[in-house]
């Protein structure tokens, strides 16, 4: 089973473009990475830019709006994620309970979809969705 | 089961090898380390429902299984040898024990946890022995997962690793890592004990499914802990690198009905394209420790071209033949010279093909692959009456019903081709 592990670090919501992290704190993490390297379980680790330097698009109607961050309604905002592969949701969480954060920093637990969790005819649409993306591409 | 007893299950899944390894650089035995982190894990399933999980759930089990350790040399379990000595000894001994535990515990280093892998896959132990307890020590498996895993009854496995224990106890067998040249060819025995595995569940030999995916992750999962741990070791690189690009093509490779789906046939866009990478990424690694050549390397260069051909004929089958031609430099057999002569067919048509595969002599006699791979390339060539004797010879040899389906289906395209021919 895959898991993203969502990092929500406090106030990232509202941080300045070029807000940096901490040096101390990014050891801690690179130890953290380290470890969960080590075990044999990660797949994948990103940090992600403020939201300030990002844009939303939201659709109504079928039209498209886009919105520059920072995003004054937000209450959270993600930071990074980590990609884990585990035997277990309960293996995952534990994970997530050994990672270096600061006060009042949450973590998400969300476990990724394998095409054999969808049921039967998304599975079928999936695969035309697949079909089709080749044909654009002039695979097919 | 209960959520706490899931989660001291993850727990355990998460501490249980490094928790083995420490205890094991003082008892200089895994069968006697694995019994007390084990009785750690009891006090724990007593414990932690009642009191709740502690918030270092490592350094518990620690020092639960000091405790253990302690007792047990109290009752002479550890030290048959020192009954009869004094009393004072005794407790010189159990504070001496208990320091070197601390110590032990305190910073368990990533050698332990080499040291547990190289004793579990051990050549003193019989192969299956070494697959029991390499997936119970390093991949924190269960008596009854492991057993489920390899098919056979829960009692059958759980003698089978209190035997590998008592072989590894019996042989002396020292809880250390083997250097310089030695240590070269016990790493070939771990890689392969971790292909086995692997193995195993992308090709069940047994059973009634053609693929059993925990079983490969759970050697994928290995295999990354062992790059973890000797990233200089180029092989490691290349058997996880195989092991990522085989295993990208694990939802294409299932057809309706748990029916097997071989690669010409696979639909591509299945193929997990991020697994890909990851299995390039690493075979690059292999290469770049300068291991490009290794055993696993070249197996997993094969599979790379695959991976990078969009379609079964934009495959480069020239290279393919070469790095076969390297692969048998390097490990001659017959099954590795049989596939070549399939890239051949592939690479140069089907004559030439047919000619490596008669050039490949007798070493493959009463194999049902060779007679396929000849059906195949008969097929092609439109000797069509030929070609059906072969898929014939080659149903009557396989005793694998996924594989009978298969041979049955060309026999029905060998007749709709002669029909039109």
């Amino acid at each position: 089973m895959r898991f993203m592990m969502v990092v929500i670090p406090k106030g990232y919501e509202t941080a300045a473009p070029d807000a940096a992290p901490d040096a101390a704190a990014v050891a801690k993490m690179m130890e953290y990475n380290k470890s969960i390297q080590k075990a044999g379980v990660l797949l994948g680790v990103d940090g992600l830019f403020p939201p300030s330097t990002g844009a939303r698009v939201a659709y109504t109607n079928g039209k498209a709006t886009v919105t520059d961050g920072p995003f004054a309604e937000a209450k959270e905002a993600i930071g990074g994620y980590w990609i884990i592969q585990v035997r277990s949701r309960e293996e995952a969480i534990e994970w997530a309970k050994r990672a270096p954060m600061a006060n009042n920093e949450v973590i998400e637990v969300r476990q990724i979809y394998e095409m054999g969790d969808f049921p039967a005819d998304v599975q079928k649409a999936a695969e035309g969705f697949v079909e089709l993306k080749d044909a654009v591409a002039g695979k097919a | 089961m209960s959520e706490i007893h899931k989660t001291i299950e993850a727990v355990w899944k998460i501490e249980s090898t490094r928790l083995i390894a420490g205890i094991a650089r003082v008892t200089r035995d895994i069968g006697i380390a694995e019994e007390l982190a084990q009785d750690a894990l009891i006090a724990a399933l007593e414990r932690w429902p009642e009191e709740g999980i502690p918030d270092k759930p490592a350094a518990w089990l620690m020092t639960a299984a000091k405790r253990r350790a302690i007792d047990s040399l109290r009752r002479g379990r550890m030290l048959e040898q020192k009954h009869g000595e004094i009393a004072r000894e005794l407790e010189f001994q159990q504070q001496r024990l208990g320091e070197a535990m601390d110590r032990a515990l305190d910073l368990v280093i990533d050698d332990d946890v080499l040291r547990l892998i190289f004793t579990a896959c051990h050549p003193v132990l019989a192969v299956e022995g070494r697959i029991a307890l390499t997936l119970r020590l390093i991949g924190g498996l269960t008596t009854s997962e492991i057993a489920r895993a390899s098919l056979v009854p829960e009692k059958t496995m759980g003698q089978r690793i209190f035997r590998a224990k008592r072989t590894l106890s019996e042989a002396h067998v020292p809880f250390e890592l083997p250097r310089g040249e030695e240590l070269r060819s016990r790493l070939e025995s771990v890689l392969s004990v971790v292909y086995l595995i692997f193995n195993e569940g992308y090709t069940a030999t047994s059973g009634d499914e053609w693929m059993r995916e925990e079983l490969c992750n759970d050697a994928l999962r290995l295999g990354r802990i062992l790059a973890g741990l000797l990233p200089g070791e180029a092989e490691v690189y290349g058997l996880l690198a195989l092991m990522e690009l085989q295993a990208s093509r694990t939802a294409a490779r299932k057809g309706q009905n748990g029916k097997a789906v071989l690669l010409p046939e696979q639909d591509r866009s299945l193929w997990d394209y991020v697994q890909i990478q990851r299995g390039m990424a690493a075979l690059h690694q292999a290469q770049k420790l300068g291991g490009g050549a290794g055993n696993y390397a070249l197996q997993a260069a094969i599979v790379g071209c695959h991976a990078r051909a969009s379609t079964a004929a934009d495959t480069d089958w020239e290279r393919i033949v070469l790095l076969y031609d390297a692969l048998l430099q390097i490990r001659p057999s017959p099954i590795v010279g049989l596939n070549r002569a399939v890239a051949v067919g592939m690479a140069e048509g089907p004559e030439a093909g047919l000619a490596a595969l008669d050039a490949l002599g007798s070493g493959l006699t009463g194999y049902h692959l060779v007679h396929s791979v000849r059906g195949d390339l008969l097929v092609k060539l439109g000797r069509f009456t030929e070609a059906r004797e072969e898929i014939e010879l080659a149903m009557a040899m396989t005793e694998n019903r996924r594989e009978r389906d298969l041979l049955s289906e060309k026999l029905k395209q060998i007749s709709n081709n002669q029909l039109e021919a």
